[in-house]
């Protein structure tokens, strides 16, 4: 039948792809539009004025930084826990359905759980003066404590974003044919060995795309900082927020739109090139 | 028979839709928005005025709303509700109905000539009706006073006493107990406007740079040894000073009420220090304003008429702590936290050294950018140490570039000017 009608296809993706022209791709080129014109006239008044703010070295560090430190401790952890449930039998869906709960949970709840934690009269503070550790409460939040506000929040992140990095690794895990493992075990290969030789192979797709969603996201990072720490710790979106709700500055709002536009493609297609897959195990 | 039925359904649909519409005046407000405060205005301010929609709307998307509609060309909101600034970038594209009519009204019903002025927007036309006003104030819980500075009067603070009752504060508790709103909501850059460089310099944009700017944010560097590090996440003061984060707080008497109203009997409410050019305080005025092309003029100037009337307006006071635009004697039975409020706002406005400034005029959408110029000054002087002159010259390159790029005249209490207000 698709031989007769080859444009059958075609005509199926074409609500999508006219739906995703008129919500994805006219916004984008308007963005770019105003991020790089000045009252109507090309111009690169907007990126200079980004440049210079006193907030954008700042806040492509943080961002940078962030990302550096929260992606691969989130992949460590959901191969992690990946592949203990995958020894586990019973129960092992109620141990997912654990694990995937912050998933349920918005970035901002996320932030303002966290922050009831961590703020002045917090769970943590509370608990640290109950044992004696501390005689008065600490501030973890502050811009005095650049490196516990860090920490805090990379904690507050691995705990929000890794369950979906776990969902797509159990996925992987998921595909790879028990029949490999077996073999290599008679072959006398070891769980160290099978690990690196047989599963990570196998499951470089999942990896993959648990790598770009996570880094791609962890670019876009705001709610959770923006709870926690305000203005204290200016990332990209932020500072594209700011501009625009704050300053009513659209311009230069663009202007950081574009570019974590950028730093996510190039994140991407990086991931596409180191991590190759082969073209018939593409979905 | 299935046709007929269809027909019936869009027939009855599209009367649902358009049947409440026409009946209702839709009134828009960037003012008493948490849930609390707008639930007062539904259900008691804007009680037997006829069908209203009250609204609330954030500022931003507030300016947002207002020039889509402009854009369209037509009109859903009857009535809004904003303050001084919001409402200027609206009056300077023109779209508001002049209300001449209801000031001359108004002013011989007892409201100020000079608070009506305001609501001229530099225009000749009145441009909006004052609805209500405020402005900031400090509170202290009662068990601070107790370190205050020998001699010093707590309704006639000098910033060098305020120092040293920080000082005195951090060394009996052993943590610092001034509090600052510098959080992402919070409105610093009020202070630095209103308070702060008015009391140093005697100016706002003119003298930004000036010696004696540079001599005053030395003075702030001082006091922020004793300020709440955590002031930089500080939104709304009532918050901290309630949680006893912090024992004393400058503020909006908005953001202190909840607070003060809670425990009227801990409290000490009191005017901004003084600098050596007086005592800085900036009066914050909400107006009404009906838009060009509004749907129901006519509701929405019987709403006006209504939330002006003298019993409307202490209603207003004592239930959300806005006091009225009318010369009218607040009553005995005030709520307690409100009357400590009326109370600081009679004292800053009555004391000898008082300063007006008022809020900006004329910067139209850039008064998020004008904002940011004393916000980044803050960040860089106070937070990141970076010396003041070389802050204070590139901030003020920036700031004569707005109002070069704005073509916005001086403002009380810098001089008046002829053209853009220039960075002395």
């Amino acid at each position: 039948m698709t031989n007769n009608r080859p444009w059958i296809p075609y005509l199926l993706i074409l609500p999508s792809v006219a739906f995703l022209a008129l919500l994805f791709i006219v916004p984008l080129l308007q963005t770019i539009w105003l991020a790089f014109s000045d009252n109507g006239v090309p111009s690169p008044a907007n990126a200079q004025r980004m440049i210079a703010d006193i907030n954008f070295t700042r806040s492509i560090k943080n961002t940078f930084l962030l990302t550096i430190a929260v992606v691969p401790v989130q992949l460590a952890i959901a191969l992690a826990m990946g592949t203990m449930v995958a020894k586990v039998g019973r129960g092992r869906e109620t141990i997912l359905w654990v694990w995937t709960i912050p998933l349920g949970i918005s970035d901002l709840a996320a932030g303002l759980v966290w922050l009831s934690i961590l703020q002045n009269s917090g769970y943590f503070n509370s608990m640290l003066l109950g044992l004696g550790i501390i005689e008065r409460q600490a501030s973890w939040l502050s811009y005095q404590t650049p490196v516990a506000l860090f920490f805090v929040i990379a904690v507050a992140e691995i705990w929000r974003g890794t369950a979906i990095v776990m969902v797509i690794i159990v996925a992987g895990l998921n595909q790879v044919p028990k029949e490999f493992r077996e073999a290599a075990e008679i072959f006398g290969a070891g769980p160290w060995t099978r690990f690196w030789r047989i599963t990570l192979p196998l499951i470089r797709p999942a990896l993959q795309s648990a790598l770009i969603l996570r880094t791609v996201l962890a670019f876009e990072v705001f709610a959770v900082v923006y709870a926690l720490g305000g203005r204290n710790f200016p990332v990209l979106v932020g500072e594209a927020y700011t501009w625009q709700n704050q300053n009513q500055n659209y311009g230069v709002a663009a202007a950081y739109a574009v570019l974590i536009m950028i730093i996510s493609l190039a994140a991407t297609l990086i991931y596409l090139k180191a991590i190759k897959v082969d073209a018939e195990r593409l979905p | 028979m299935k046709r007929l039925m269809s027909f019936g359904i869009v027939a009855s649909t599209m009367l649902a839709f358009a049947s409440p519409v026409l009946a209702q005046t839709v009134f828009v407000s960037t003012q008493l928005r948490p849930i609390e405060e707008a639930t007062i205005v539904r259900e008691e301010l804007l009680q037997d005025v006829g069908d209203v929609d009250y609204v609330v709307e954030e500022p931003p998307q507030f300016a947002v709303r207002m020039e889509a509609e402009r854009q369209a060309g037509t009109r859903t909101v009857s009535l809004v509700g904003a303050l001084h600034g919001e409402l200027s970038p609206l009056a300077d594209r023109d779209t508001l109905e002049p209300l001449d009519e209801l000031a001359t009204k108004l002013a011989a019903g007892g409201m100020p000539q000079s608070l009506l002025d305001l609501g001229k927007l530099g225009k000749s036309s009145q441009q909006y009706i004052p609805w209500m006003q405020a402005t900031y104030v400090m509170a202290a819980k009662k068990e601070a006073l107790q370190y205050l500075p020998a001699g010093a009067d707590v309704n006639a603070l000098t910033y060098d006493q305020l120092i040293e009752w920080g000082k005195k504060m951090q060394e009996a508790t052993g943590q610092p107990q001034i509090g600052f709103p510098a959080g992402p909501k919070g409105l610093m850059a009020r202070y630095f406007q209103g308070y702060f460089y008015p009391s140093f310099t005697g100016g706002v944009v003119r003298t930004f740079q000036g010696a004696d700017a540079a001599a005053g944010w030395e003075k702030l560097r001082a006091l922020w040894a004793y300020v709440n590090p955590n002031s930089t996440n500080y939104d709304f003061m009532q918050e901290p000073l309630a949680a006893g984060e912090v024992m004393v707080a400058w503020d909006h008497i908005a953001r202190l009420k909840n607070a003060i109203s809670a425990a009227p009997d801990d409290y000490v409410v009191f005017p901004a220090p003084a600098g050596p050019k007086g005592r800085g305080y900036m009066p914050v005025i909400a107006g009404l304003a009906i838009p060009k092309g509004a749907p129901d003029k006519d509701g929405a100037t019987k709403i006006i008429e209504h939330l002006a009337s003298a019993d409307v307006q202490l209603l207003t006071a004592s239930r959300v702590g806005f006091f009225p635009t009318l010369n009218v004697k607040l009553p005995e039975d005030l709520d307690p936290g409100v009357a400590l409020l009326a109370g600081a706002v009679t004292t800053t406005q009555a004391s000898k050294d008082a300063l007006i400034s008022l809020l900006p005029v004329g910067l139209g959408d850039k008064g998020g950018e004008f904002n940011k110029v004393y916000m980044d000054s803050f960040q860089r002087i106070v937070l990141q140490n970076e010396p003041v002159a070389d802050v204070l010259k590139a901030q003020g390159q920036t700031l004569a570039k707005l109002m070069t790029d704005t073509k916005a005249a001086c403002w009380a209490p810098d001089a008046k000017s002829d053209g853009p207000c220039p960075v002395e």
